[in-house]
């Protein structure tokens, strides 16, 4: 009988399915609860950054607050302004969301959790939050709003221009590392909590973040939405939940980002002491616990900086990260080339 | 070694780190905001919230539709329509507020020469719909109820300045 | 291999159709969408045939990259439609010609006209195996080894091309006040603040 199952599951093409789909819905579900949360999270540490308490009042410290949230974006009417292009107006959230969820296929949660376990994984990563951009874009045309359209223009510049850096970063990693499987990327950071490539490439870890900063439009890069001029930028005409998908999207993208800062600079799933009681609490919790401390940077970094001016913006990604980040490459090329480091295929 | 002190500072982020570190100190400080919901500022006898119409001791409403809180009305929020009632006082059959147009200047409290129309302590009435917010005639007259006893003793307390 | 057979026709099916709309469709801003449709069932291809590394690179530079600039442009642009199209069947005869010359490239690539001897299954003969090692370290090897000089010719003419963009935009003006970062950092607080006791009733002099 179990024997039966086993094989249905392993050959069966309709076994395959159900398996995937399940694997698929073990990754969002909690994602989407820790999205949910991520925005309570960051509600409180502005708030107590702000000396102020933040949503106390739904449920026991306002716990509850992220659902009533959902509730209310869910319930509210969907207005598509009359002069917006109908069909892109509502794919662009689409697109925005799904980019932001389908990225996870490829992060391992623990030695071998992981939903697809590709060559590429790094490069898939990349790939996919390139597309992020689209979305945004999209939205800002889609409008025909000036705002949204600026928003948009902004967002794109902006993307586009951290990529490099981001790539640079990556590059950097691929080299210690010597595949381009996240994986192994954990696997080769093995040991104590100084073997991760967080002291190593420190610099770069530092240029990582702010670039993700850039990415996911947070302060203080949050120019395509800055409220203060721009209204509500590339969604500005969004309601309900077209804007709320929006805003999921950009919260899974900031958790995605995150991770993939967990897996390239902070060991992914290792425990920081690889000896006995530490090394008993599963890789997942280790790796989810990394998630949640750059999270907590994300919002820390949003109510400690105010908002970069826009050729400040392409200043420090052009004139700063690029020329650092390549130096960066060419350093740590030469360091492992001629100190006998280079990973051994 | 100035400048030495000055780049390696500028590398090493020196500002940002004390920016974030001040921040993170601010984070564990005692919280200066009122618990809101729980606790409730205080509020000044001129307070100017949601509007409500009195009624005389004797149960009387005071209104007597002289229309002076509608052609005051710089928001054109206040609708009023009156006959003789049955005793040929002059009263209003229809006077509504349309809450989402008003801007709570309190001119048409100023403008009552019977005091009638006034703006209340409460500032907690949101709605779920548009509807809701307009007003007519029996929802101010409650309000007027609810509210009497504090509106009444802002006026006295009031009245001093006046 | 039933659903490999099915994928490859889908994505085949999608690259086809997206790009014929990025040539009939009336709006240009479709058009780069469908480009971009087409790139991304085109790098689906490359995957479905094993070339992974290819497609992730044609989706971060193309899709990701080159795709935005264009639609930054098409977007800007503000194009009359009307007069856009009035010069398509006058193209249509050279559009045609490329297109046949193209096709026959194809065909010579794939050994179906020329035979074996231009063909790209003689090219890859000279490569390594791909299946013994990933493809993304059989590409590596091949391109700073056999192809290293074509590799770093590439390089010098896209950084020719970059300082001649350069060149091309970049003027110089006389009289403008840049922004010197480094020297607002640097500036120490004795230089920047000063102090002041103000007496009563006669202000900061």
């Amino acid at each position: 009988m179990i024997a039966d199952l086993i094989h249905f599951f392993t050959t069966n093409w309709l076994g395959q399915g159900i398996v995937i789909l399940a694997q698929c819905l073990a990754v969002t579900v909690p994602l989407l609860v820790a999205v949910a949360y991520m925005t309570y999270v960051d509600r409180k540490v502005w708030a107590s950054i702000q000396l102020r308490r933040g949503p106390n009042v739904v449920g026991p410290f306002g716990l509850l607050q992220p659902f009533a949230d959902g509730l209310k974006l869910v319930l509210k009417e969907t207005i598509i302004p009359s002069s917006a292009n109908g069909v892109l107006f509502i794919i662009a959230p689409m697109i925005a969301f799904m980019t932001a969820l389908v990225a996870w296929a490829v992060v391992p949660f623990d030695d071998g959790w992981v939903i697809a376990d590709i060559n590429v994984g790094i490069l898939y990563l990349f790939a996919i939050s390139s597309l992020g951009v689209y979305g945004i874009i999209i939205a800002g045309w889609a409008s025909n709003s000036k705002y949204a359209f600026l928003g948009a223009l902004r967002s794109a510049a902006q993307m586009v221009s951290y990529e490099v850096s981001i790539g640079f970063v990556l590059i950097t990693v691929l080299l210690c590392v010597g595949s381009l499987n996240l994986s192994k990327v954990v696997l080769a950071q093995s040991g104590w909590f100084w073997n991760w490539f967080w002291l190593p490439l420190l610099p770069m870890f530092v240029i990582f973040f702010v670039s993700a900063l850039a990415e996911t439009n947070r302060t203080p890069f949050d120019l395509p939405m800055s409220e203060a001029e721009l209204v509500a930028g590339f969604h500005t005409e969004y309601s309900s939940m077209t804007f709320g998908l929006f805003f999921l999207g950009e919260y899974a993208n900031m958790i995605l980002l995150s991770a993939l800062g967990a897996v390239l600079f902070l060991g992914g799933w290792m425990s920081p002491v690889p000896y006995a009681p530490f090394t008993w609490i599963p890789g997942v919790v280790w790796f989810a616990l990394k998630i949640a401390f750059l999270l907590f940077v994300f919002s820390w970094t949003k109510g400690t900086l105010p908002r970069y001016r826009y050729d400040q913006l392409m200043r420090l990604g052009w004139k700063v990260f690029l020329p650092v980040s390549l130096a960066w490459v060419a350093i740590t090329a030469a360091v492992l080339q001629f100190g006998g480091w280079l990973p051994k295929p | 070694m100035a400048s030495l002190d000055r780049t390696a500072r500028a590398f090493l982020l020196s500002e940002l780190v004390a920016g974030f570190a001040l921040t993170l100190k601010y984070m564990f400080k005692p919280k200066v905001t009122v618990n809101y919901p729980y606790e409730k500022g205080p509020l000044g006898p001129r307070f100017r919230g949601e509007h409500a119409l009195r009624r005389y001791p004797n149960g009387e409403e005071r209104c007597i539709a002289c229309k002076l809180c509608e052609a005051i009305c710089p928001a054109q929020a206040i609708t009023i329509e009156a006959e003789p009632r049955d005793d040929g006082s002059r009263r209003t059959t229809r006077y509504d507020i349309d809450m989402t147009k008003c801007i709570y200047c309190g001119f048409c409290q100023e403008a009552c020469p019977v005091d009638a129309i006034v703006e209340g302590p409460n500032f907690e009435f949101s709605t779920e719909t548009r509807e809701e917010l307009m007003y007519n005639k029996d929802k101010l007259l409650a309000n007027g109820d609810r509210w009497e006893p504090v509106i009444a003793a802002n006026l006295q307390a009031d009245a001093l300045y006046r | 291999m039933l659903l490999q057979a099915l994928a490859f026709y889908v994505f085949a099916f999608v690259v086809m159709a997206s790009a014929a709309m990025v040539v009939v469709s009336r709006n240009p801003v479709y058009s780069v969408l469908f480009l971009i449709l087409a790139f991304f069932n085109a790098a689906a291809l490359f995957v479905l045939i094993g070339a992974e590394f290819i497609a992730m690179i044609l989706v971060i530079v193309y899709v990701g990259a080159v795709a935005v600039l264009f639609l930054f442009v098409v977007m800007m642009l503000d194009i009359n439609l009307t007069q856009l199209r009035e010069g398509f069947l006058k193209y249509l005869p050279v559009g045609a010609l490329i297109g046949v010359v193209l096709l026959a490239e194809i065909l010579l690539a794939l050994g179906v006209i020329g035979g074996d001897s231009t063909s790209l299954t003689a090219l890859a003969k000279a490569g390594p195996q791909v299946q013994a090692v990933d493809n993304t370290r059989a590409i590596g090897r091949v391109l700073y080894t056999q192809y290293f000089y074509l590799f770093q010719v590439a390089g010098v003419v896209l950084l020719v091309a970059m300082i001649g963009a350069i060149v091309l935009t970049l003027r110089s003006r006389p009289g403008v006040r840049r922004q010197r970062i480094s020297d607002q950092l640097y500036r120490p607080k004795d230089q920047a603040v000063t102090v002041v006791k103000v007496p009563s009733g006669e202000g900061v002099r």
